[in-house]
């Protein structure tokens, strides 16, 4: 057993906090919460930005004090033991911050020696991380070179070479384009597949469905609520949703007509969702009414639809 | 396992704190190296001309003219010879402070290396003293080479002379941490080093008796030597060099300086590196 290993005690949570809160000047990041996560969890933090996502991610990652509150993680106080703690973290930050003057290989070599490993092991690790992050043939090539979503994965094979056990995430996938985000999701399911536990924070709902087991759902430094992706759309939304268009001026104005014909209805500038189980039969019923939207669809409910119901605003606004 | 796979142990058991919390400094001062040797040709191009360049014009041009004016020399000595410590320190001194503080605007601001640094068990301190450390390696480097050159110019006489090596990096380092921790607590650095260059670095190089005895100067304008470091190590460095008299409390005082700027200097770092690296 290594000296730097924590004392985790059976199924003891990984990570757990207790009335968290974060206060820069009159200003709160994180107002209070309590979260637990357990060994092997796909955790996700859902927001939009400045909800308290990355400000709780730091303090996890003991490289923030807290202003008030409780947390442990691993079983220790990251503000008395913030090196113990992330000898087993592995952190890709929101922005890449690789040394662009060095190679892959040797940003690889560089931070596996922050971790105290051999060269020996180092040296074999990197060429298992270049395979998993399809790079074998960029290793000598400077960071500097690659692509956004080549950075994006040099940084999780990065944070990987020190097997962590809790492997941190802040938006993942941010600025990639469609395809660079599902190789990246390829791999982190296969981390996840592995055992590995994942912290996630995401104002992308379909990230969160895909990569998370557990959500906790945030805003304005609260959290709104926590369950699996699939519960929280059961329990805040209904089956399906139907999206009309009258246009921007005409949307507010057949809304109340709406509203009675469907659970709940949310207005948006551009549009009017519509809430029932089955959204099919309720566009006809629209549409009989002598109201013509110029476009509609009727899709299945998304996160997207449990933020709304749950702050009023969507994700990306 | 798919190809893809990762093997795993885990941290738990491959992870060695103890070995972390003793040679982390040395980790980061590692790094750095290997970075700034991306740039070795450079670096060894400007440590060779930059003595001879030197040397050349100052020392032997105008150490020419001002020996033929003072047959004594000057304290006593060729002109070269009372020039030799100055520029060594004087060069030293630079090119600490250069290495100890571009790479902390570029690790806490430009490239954010630092954060990701603090994101492993390497703690702020220690991100504070590799850096200091790989600036050292770099500056003894300039440091072997200029000595060479002086010995060949004949500005240095003896082997006794090889003391004015750790004694200039000493003071290089005392000077440089200082200034590596003022770059740590400054937030906006928009013409910062400029401005140390041209209103700092400069004025010490030209006040602090480098090219002539500091008494020569008025009074009010000796004050700016006495505070530099760079008069200090030119002071033990003269007496190192050629028996330039000093008085034991003067010899006590010039190191003392050097030793608390550099204390100071640390203190200040490691609270600026903490504390920005936790904000």
């Amino acid at each position: 057993m290594s000296p730097s290993e924590p004392s985790i005690q059976g199924e003891e949570p990984l990570i757990r906090a207790r009335g968290l809160r974060k206060d820069y000047g009159s200003f709160t990041a994180v107002d209070g919460i309590d979260f637990q996560v357990n060994r092997g969890d796909s955790f996700g933090f859902l927001g939009p930005n400045g909800a308290g996502k990355s400000t709780t991610m730091r303090i996890i990652a003991a490289t923030l004090t807290r202003s008030s509150g409780e947390i442990t993680i691993l079983g220790k106080d990251p503000e008395v033991s913030g090196p113990e703690i992330r000898a087993h973290l592995g952190v890709v930050p929101q922005q890449d911050n690789l040394d662009n003057s060095l190679t892959v290989s040797d940003n690889l070599f560089v931070y596996g020696r922050y971790f105290g490993l051999s060269k020996k092991f180092i040296r074999n690790k990197i060429e298992e991380l270049l395979t998993f992050a399809q790079l074998e043939e960029k290793r000598d090539v400077k960071v500097e070179a690659l692509s956004g979503g080549m950075k994006r994965r040099l940084t999780i094979a990065r944070a990987l070479v020190s097997e962590p056990e809790i492997l941190m995430l802040d938006e993942p996938t941010t600025g990639l384009d469609p395809q660079a985000r599902h190789i990246l999701w390829d791999r982190l399911f296969r981390l996840k597949e592995q055992g590995v536990t994942l912290l996630i924070t995401t104002h992308y709902m379909d990230e969160a469905e895909q990569l998370c087991d557990r959500l906790m759902v945030m805003d304005k430094g609260r959290i709104m609520a926590e369950d699996s992706p699939a519960n929280l759309i059961k329990k805040y939304s209904t089956k399906e949703v139907l999206e009309v268009r009258f246009g921007a001026d005409r949307n507010a104005m057949y809304a109340d007509r709406l509203r009675n014909m469907c659970d709940r209805i949310e207005v948006l500038p551009d549009r009017v969702l519509m809430y029932l189980d089955d959204c099919e039969e309720l566009l006809h019923q629209v549409v009989s009414e002598g109201m013509h939207p110029t476009t509609s669809l009727v899709r299945r409910s998304s996160l997207e639809d449990v933020f709304l119901r749950l702050t009023g605003r969507t994700l990306v606004e | 396992m798919a190809t893809s796979d990762l093997t795993r142990k885990g941290s738990l058991i491959i992870v060695d704190l103890p070995k972390i919390l003793r040679n982390g400094s040395f980790y980061i001062a590692q790094a750095r190296i290997r970075t700034m040797l991306q740039w070795k040709w450079s670096i060894l191009g400007e440590a060779l001309a930059t003595p001879i360049f030197y040397l050349l014009s100052i020392g032997i041009g105008i150490g020419k003219f001002v020996n033929s004016h003072q047959s004594a020399g000057v304290d006593g000595v060729k002109y070269l010879t009372f020039l030799a410590p100055a520029l060594l320190a004087a060069t030293c001194i630079q090119g600490a402070v250069g290495e100890a503080t571009f790479p902390v605007l570029e690790g806490f601001k430009w490239h954010r290396g630092f954060f990701a640094m603090n994101a492993t068990p390497i703690s702020g301190k220690q991100i504070a003293n590799g850096v200091l450390i790989a600036a050292m390696v770099r500056t003894a480097f300039g440091c072997a080479l200029y000595y060479i050159a002086l010995l060949s110019f004949g500005g240095l006489h003896s082997l006794h002379s090889l003391w004015l090596i750790p004694m200039t990096l000493f003071s290089a380092a005392s000077f440089a941490v200082l200034m590596m921790g003022i770059c740590a607590a400054i937030k906006n650095d928009d013409l910062f080093l400029n401005m140390v260059q041209r209103f700092l670095i400069m004025p010490l190089f030209l006040f602090s008796g480098t090219f002539y005895s500091l008494s020569s100067m008025p009074k009010f304008l000796q004050v700016i030597g006495w505070a530099s470091p760079l008069w200090h190590a030119t002071e033990l460095g003269r007496w190192i060099s050629y028996g330039h008299h000093l008085s034991q409390v003067a010899i006590i005082v010039h190191f003392s300086y050097m030793a608390i700027m550099g204390l100071i200097g640390f203190k200040f770092a490691h609270f600026h590196f903490l504390r920005r690296l936790s904000k």
